[in-house]
């Protein structure tokens, strides 16, 4: 089961540089506040999808028992070094990849020496869990995949949870706006990109602090369109964790900070499942159980039906 | 000083399949076979290279993504293991390479007096990206010439096609000026694929090639499209279909690479040399050589056959 959820900003300024802004430091007070009450939960594990691991061949699990490197990031090389060792559940991993598989999804575990884990994925696990108490699981986010793939991704976390009987928390390793400023900006200096992302991601927060993860999970395409960079397809973060944590606006959420990092909108926030919704809508979105494939739309000859989609699709 | 030159530029794509198929000694995968005909490709690469007595290799690499202008290796030497995120599977690469930083500071000081924002990379604990690596093992395996890399500024998807074209038309003209003032023999290097849609699957073997075919159609025609006009000359015209292309074929001269080469070959009107097209993972990948020593070849459909037949080959 998930203790809690959370939502992290993978940028490495508030690990290397705190002291250059106040907020840079508000920001690594925050990392440090989830990390004091992820210490202090019963969890056992730490369940990461992470936006700054993109994949092509279907869903990666990092699931290596330990792994040392010395990262560096491919654009804010000159803030420094980052040094790690990190502990994964291999177990994990293997029933996470089992249970994709049963839902039809394509999935493998990565289990080698110096695989390069993401900005994002480093920085949060140094700060969040600096000792390696708690072990980890790293899922990637394949640029190919929309929502109904990325929601069954979520929905087999929960099994492979349901099956391990551990208690964990999830991580969503992500920017909210993720435009980054073009030339250079001293720290005093960082702001928001624009005042359009800076309400886009107010209102994501205004959602999150209200517990609407569903909500904010069926906003994403608008969000992807009004706020974010199109590197890929989609903004998925919120599909994952909802199918993950049963697609409702049952939870409390705290907003721990909110902040600029280099122009994207950088959020530390907290999610608890609560008892009572704060909304109770109805979606009209599909709901799927397994990952049915694309549907080819294209080449359907007149006269001809397209292939029915498997039962389970439509549950 | 003698003036240098830019002796060869190149259309370098960096599938890892094909280190992997290569099965060198840095790379720790091994393979029975695969991509042959772009192997091949690579070979008559390497040879017109071995005879051009290059002093430098210069790379421009999609997978050294930058949001905060162009970025160029800043340290004379590198050594470490690359392992891609992508397809840790097939690329585990142990590299040792040397930079020419001295060319390097040049490029950069050409682009920083173009307006360019433009930065040197000098954290000796970066790892050099995979497309980079690929791009240079497969032209030269030997690894015996210095090389400058040059990362990929991400405005395509930040802005438009154009934007980034803009930019790297005058990335390009700094490369030439640079190299030019330098006294060297450069080779350039374009480390992109043409089509980019992959396969979201993989075979149990990877290299078994039964399974490799381009993705879809479409991204063929358009492929054949742009080898043509680089094999007419027509590299203006090219440069004026590139945002259809990019978006249509979804191909990866969204990184600039193609268009920084054009730019500093001054865009050929002499017939590129197509060593060979293939498919990898469903992308189309084409090895293409440019040789400014050909400023006065005009193209003509006939030129090669008629070659042949000069030298004694059948009728």
């Amino acid at each position: 089961m998930i203790n809690k959820a959370y939502l992290l900003p993978g940028m490495p300024h508030p690990l290397l540089c705190p002291e250059k802004s106040s907020a840079y430091q508000k920001l690594r007070q925050a990392y440090e506040r989830v990390g004091a009450e992820i210490q202090d939960s019963q969890a056992e594990l730490v369940l990461i999808y992470s936006t700054f691991w993109p994949s092509v061949i279907g869903h990666q699990i990092f699931a290596r028992p330990e792994t040392t490197w010395t990262h560096v990031d491919e654009e804010f090389h000159a803030l420094g070094s980052i040094p790690y060792t990190f502990q994964m559940d291999e177990e994990f991993g293997e029933l996470y990849k089992q249970q994709c598989l049963a839902r039809n999804l394509h999935a493998r575990t990565v289990n080698y020496a110096g695989f390069p884990l993401d900005t994002g994925t480093v920085v949060a696990l140094k700060l969040i869990n600096p000792d390696n108490r708690l072990k980890a699981v790293v899922t990637s986010s394949n640029v190919y995949a929309d929502r109904a793939e990325t929601l069954v991704l979520g929905k087999a976390a929960g099994d492979a949870l349901e099956h391990s009987g551990k208690k964990a928390v999830a991580l969503v390793i992500s920017a909210l706006s993720n435009r980054l400023h073009q030339g250079r900006v001293t720290p005093e200096e960082d702001r928001i990109h624009s005042l359009k992302d800076e309400e886009w991601n107010r209102k994501f927060l205004e959602f999150l602090e209200e517990g609407r993860l569903e909500d904010v999970a069926q906003l994403s395409r608008q969000f992807h369109r009004e706020a974010r960079v199109h590197k890929v397809n989609n903004f998925k973060p919120f599909w994952w964790l909802s199918g993950l944590m049963g697609q409702s606006n049952r939870f409390q959420g705290e907003v721990f900070e909110y902040q600029s990092v280099y122009g994207t909108g950088a959020a530390v926030v907290g999610l608890e499942p609560a008892a009572v919704a704060a909304r109770d809508l109805e979606f009209d979105e599909a709901d799927p159980d397994v990952y049915a494939g694309e549907r080819n739309v294209l080449a359907v000859e007149a006269g001809m039906e397209p292939e029915p989609e498997p039962e389970a699709q439509n549950v | 000083m003698k003036q240098g030159e830019i002796v060869l530029g190149a259309l370098a794509p960096h599938p890892p399949h094909l280190v992997y198929a290569e099965n060198p000694p840095q790379n720790e995968p091994k393979a029975e076979c695969g991509w042959e005909v772009l192997r091949w490709g690579y070979e008559r690469l390497r040879k017109s290279l071995a005879q051009r007595k290059v002093d430098v290799l210069i790379v421009h690499s999609p997978h050294w993504r930058t949001m905060t202008g162009t970025h160029f290796l800043g340290v004379e030497h590198f050594k470490g293991l690359s392992v891609d995120p992508v397809f840790p599977n097939l690329f585990r690469f142990h590299y040792d390479l040397k930079v020419d930083v001295e060319l390097s500071r040049q490029i950069f000081t050409e682009a920083q007096g173009l307006g360019l924002e433009v930065q040197m990379m000098t954290n000796p604990d970066f790892r050099i990206d995979y497309g980079t690596i690929i791009s240079c093992h497969l032209s030269r395996p030997e690894w015996d010439i210095p090389i400058v890399a040059i990362s990929s500024h991400g405005l395509a998807r930040y802005f438009n096609m154009e934007v980034m074209q803009a930019v790297m038309l005058k990335l390009g003209q700094a490369t030439k000026v640079a190299v030019e003032k330098s006294g060297k023999r450069a080779a350039l290097l374009a480390s992109n694929s043409l089509s980019h849609r992959h396969f979201v699957v993989e075979p149990e073997v990877p290299e078994d090639m039964s399974f490799e075919h381009i993705q879809n159609h479409s991204q063929y025609l358009w492929d054949m499209k742009v080898l043509d006009l680089m094999k007419r000359g027509q590299t203006q015209e090219l440069l004026e279909i590139m945002p259809d292309f990019t978006e249509q074929a979804v191909a990866e001269t969204d990184g600039g690479s193609l268009t920084w080469l054009l730019s500093a070959l001054d865009f050929p009107t002499y017939p590129a040399e197509v060593h060979a097209y293939g498919s990898v993972i469903g992308t189309g990948n084409a090895i293409v050589e440019w040789n400014p020593h050909n400023r006065q070849v005009e193209w003509n459909p006939h030129n090669r056959q008629v070659e042949w037949r000069a030298q004694g080959g059948a009728q």
